[in-house]
């Protein structure tokens, strides 16, 4: 049991950080149809901001935070009007193979600029505190992520639920026709959506340094499909789903290092994402519709 | 002879019905319509008999044998063909093509002896290509057979729909709305060669139509549709002048 | 598409160039004018045109999108290789057992997933090709994360050729047929061509083995002729090289296919001290083909006969492709 909470609390950062980029993944989807195969990535390049605004502007973990989301939110959304944009009429397929471009652009462009080699997280930005509550390992840093994810999205649940822009996001989800029609900018809401994703991604990254330490320009391949996977398990476009299906594939991931094999770690995210697939496609939070003939 | 009987057939989206209890008979060789005003179920109906969508409850008889929930291939196997509302050509390949693939269903030869190029296959090659370019030459398409479906003119591509639903050798043509977009000319050929089709396939055949004119001349029987529900049903003279139709489409032009 | 009918001078004639360039390499292998390195690159070559032109069956023709194929191509690596080490049988043997077990992988594989669609579908390939991928490294039997080495390099010019020749005819004449109409029309509308009569799933799968099968053939290749494999070597991103030859060709054309295969192959020899700028090239290719020719290079046209016979501008405008 005690074995069995401390797996859990382990899974529960991991958890939100996964939350927070499968919202980019699902939010990005809801409105435009669309897997952002780069989504990950750009929760590389954040990771890679944030440590150098520690390493060589040597700013404070929150600033470096600021710092990353801000650069990422235009990254998303120049990526989206260059590569996105222009097929946004064409078939899924093609943008989804472009989205494959992009995101073997990002890790490539930043290899050949910095290296395919690791840099470790400053330790100084956040020195290392474990706290022991009956017997269960707690670090100051798990305190910190977990916090930060809630609020962030919490600040994302005010913003779509309270704000002119958040409702107008919800409005495109729904029917993009009809909101154009209510004078609504798609193009505008489109860029507000990669914006706020790619700045959650960011902050994702910044995160992952902190948690693993270490960071590489491949970094986010394997958490980007893991947030998908949990996209797609909370029902994809699904902004609640997200959340959820981040945190159980952060604890299930966890479970699965802490009892089974870790090898078998990146694995098990696809299997979860085939058996969703073939049991219910429509993810946990989903509601089913059929094909318009 | 009852060609195709449907009993309480139902069908609810997201918990609104689109199809209520719909009862319906059409008999071999009749030539019927289905009318109704928009949204009132009549391309549902379409769908539920060719198995696009599964019904909900409900039986549908074809030539006694209930079909209801059957895939779709395996309805159009049985000899149930149609057309399409909004035109589905498979658009970026031939004409010929197009027909060619409403044929595979009785290909001749085996995968293999297509990959071993063996002479079965030629023969069979040539035997699917006469006959779907018979079925061309009735649509006057055969000369533009090489062409790219999509390059086809409007009135073009529907005969090409009807002629590829004709080539799965159907015994029960189904056309969704077959006139729309056409001149008052290219209708009145389409009606002639929607008659001049039953007698020479010995089909038969169920259309919906918004041109009431069309449905009125060529249709022996009419079923009318409202809210998923059969209103009324007769013939075209029975129908012009029944109150309820009238009221079901007030606001809507009855031809 | 080509009218089917026999021409037995025009078959000849085909078998004579090809026994002719066979013959010529083969030449140019013995007497080293086609020394070590371009030979390592002309396997590389034919065993790419064998990946490319079966993915191009599935994504090209049938219109769905795999991700996974570099999972298929491990399964027939690694069942040559235990066919020709483990258990000491002849190569033949080692192709079959390459052939059977991928296309059993694919069979496995493709009946459900291919319930999915679009990208749904390309994200549960990618998924089921790692899963390949980790499973391989966690058997010991078949080196676990080390993979299998000392594997006999048995494949030579004829097996690359002729399997490379076979991989094309294969696909060509199978597309040219009913059986390849009916896979095109899945791609064209699914709907419309299940409600000609056409069981869609079942040509759906039977692209997906067909494809899987030549990966695995592929891959049988590939073992024998590096002698080394991981599996490391099948990940994801061996899939998108695949994908990147198929896009870049078209998707829906055989000889797009071959020649976005040779293109690809050459750059990364070209490149390769600089396996970066390779990256961020086939990266453009994907997203500049994607945003101004999605069709590709070549569309879903073919040279074949009837190119060099045919009048240009006599045929009416191919349109745009998938």
């Amino acid at each position: 049991m005690q074995e069995f909470m401390q797996q859990m609390i382990n899974g529960l950062s991991l958890g939100a950080i996964y939350a927070l980029i499968a919202l980019g993944y699902t939010m990005v989807y809801g409105i435009i149809m669309l897997i952002n195969f780069a989504h990950g990535d750009i929760m590389m390049v954040g990771a890679y901001v944030g440590f150098f605004s520690i390493a060589v502007l040597g700013s404070n973990i929150i600033a470096a935070l600021l710092f990353a989301m801000l650069s990422c939110a235009a990254l998303g959304v120049i990526i989206e009007k260059i590569a996105y944009k222009p097929l946004r009429n064409s078939t899924r397929i093609a943008a989804l193979i472009t989205a494959i471009g992009v995101s073997l652009l990002l890790e490539y462009v930043t290899i050949f600029f910095l290296t395919p080699d690791q840099r470790v997280f400053p330790e100084s930005a956040f020195p290392l505190h474990n706290y022991e509550i009956a017997g269960l390992v707690i670090s100051n840093k798990d305190i910190f992520i977990f916090v930060l994810a809630i609020l962030l999205m919490l600040i994302l649940q005010y913003i779509i639920k309270k704000t002119r822009t958040g409702k107008a996001m919800r409005a495109v989800s729904q029917d993009p026709e009809a909101a154009i029609l209510m004078g609504i900018s798609v193009d505008k809401i489109i860029s507000v959506t990669f914006a706020i994703g790619s700045a959650l991604a960011a902050a994702a990254g910044v995160m992952i340094g902190l948690y693993y330490n270490t960071i590489n320009p491949l970094m986010g391949i394997i958490p980007g499909l893991k947030a998908f996977v949990a996209a797609v398990l909370g029902g994809i476009g699904i902004i609640p789903g997200a959340m959820v299906g981040g945190f159980l594939m952060g604890i299930l991931e966890t479970m699965v290092s802490g009892y089974g094999s870790s090898l078998y770690r990146d694995a098990v995210a696809f299997g979860v994402l085939i058996l969703i697939l073939l049991i219910k496609p429509t993810g946990l939070f989903g509601k089913n519709t059929g094909e318009k003939v | 002879m009852v060609h195709l009987q449907i009993n309480r057939l139902s069908k609810a989206f997201g918990g609104l019905s689109a199809v209520l209890d719909f009862n319906f008979q059409l008999d071999k060789n009749e030539l019927l319509g289905l009318i109704g005003p928009n949204g009132a179920g009549k391309t549902t109906v379409f769908n539920l008999i060719t198995g696009v969508y599964k019904p909900d409850a409900g039986e549908i008889r074809f030539n006694g044998q209930n079909i209801a929930g059957l895939p779709a291939y395996r309805i159009c196997q049985q000899g149930i063909a149609r057309t399409f509302q909004n035109i589905r050509l498979f658009k970026d390949i031939s004409v010929l093509d197009n027909v060619r693939i409403a044929l595979h269903q009785n290909v001749p030869y085996s995968l293999l002896s297509a990959v071993a190029r063996t002479p079965v296959f030629f023969k069979g090659e040539a035997k699917i290509e006469a006959q779907a370019r018979k079925i061309l030459k009735i649509f006057n398409l055969d000369d533009k057979r090489r062409e790219i479906a999509s390059n086809l003119p409007y009135g073009e591509q529907r005969r090409l729909e009807i002629a590829r639903a004709l080539a799965t050798k159907p015994s029960l043509l189904i056309l969704d709305e077959p006139a729309a977009g056409m001149n008052p000319n290219e209708t009145r050929e389409l009606m002639e060669l929607i008659q001049w089709l039953r007698l020479q396939f010995d089909l038969s055949i169920l259309l919906i139509e918004h041109d009431m004119s069309l449905v009125m001349g060529v249709c022996e029987r009419i079923y009318v549709l409202d809210y998923g529900q059969v209103i009324a049903e007769g013939r075209p003279e029975e129908i012009r002048n029944n109150p309820r139709v009238i009221e079901a489409y007030l606001g809507e032009e009855v031809g | 598409m080509r009218k089917a009918s026999i021409k037995p001078l025009q078959f000849i004639f085909e078998a004579a160039v090809l026994a002719c360039l066979f013959t010529l390499v083969q030449y140019a292998i013995n007497s080293n004018i086609i020394n070590q390195y371009y030979q390592i690159n002309l396997a590389s070559i034919c065993i790419n045109i064998i990946l490319a032109v079966s993915l191009n069956l599935i994504n090209g023709f049938t219109g769905q999108l795999s991700l996974g194929h570099a999972g298929f191509m491990a399964v027939g690596a690694y069942a040559a290789a235990v066919m020709t080490t483990s258990l000491n049988q002849p190569f033949v043997f080692g192709i079959m057992a390459a052939c059977l077990a991928a296309a059993l992988a694919g069979l496995i594989i493709g009946v459900p997933t291919l319930r999915l669609k679009g990208d749904y579908l390309a994200i549960a390939t990618l998924g089921f090709g790692e899963i390949i991928r980790v499973v391989l490294q966690n058997i010991d039997y078949i080196g676990g994360p080390a993979g299998i080495q000392g594997i006999p390099v048995y494949t030579n010019w004829p097996w690359l050729f002729g399997s490379s020749v076979l991989t094309i005819v294969v696909i060509v004449n199978i597309i040219n047929s009913s059986y390849g109409r009916a896979i095109i029309s899945v791609r064209e509308d699914e709907v419309a061509s299940e409600l000609m009569g056409i069981n869609t799933t079942r040509y759906k799968v039977l692209a997906f083995v067909i494809g899987a099968l030549l990966a695995g053939l592929a891959g049988a290749l590939y073992a024998h002729y590096f002698y080394i494999i991981k599996p490391d070597n099948f990940n994801f991103l061996k899939s998108f090289d695949i994908l990147v030859m198929v896009v870049l060709g078209g998707l829906g054309s055989t000889t797009g296919a071959v020649i976005a295969a040779i293109f690809i192959t050459v750059l990364t020899a070209v490149l390769q001290s600089f396996p970066a700028i390779r990256m961020i090239l086939y990266a453009l290719i994907l997203v500049i083909v994607m945003i101004y020719r999605p069709q590709g290079l070549m569309g879903n046209k073919e040279w074949g006969r009837k190119t060099w016979g045919r009048i240009w501008g006599g045929k009416n405008g191919p349109s745009a492709n998938k």
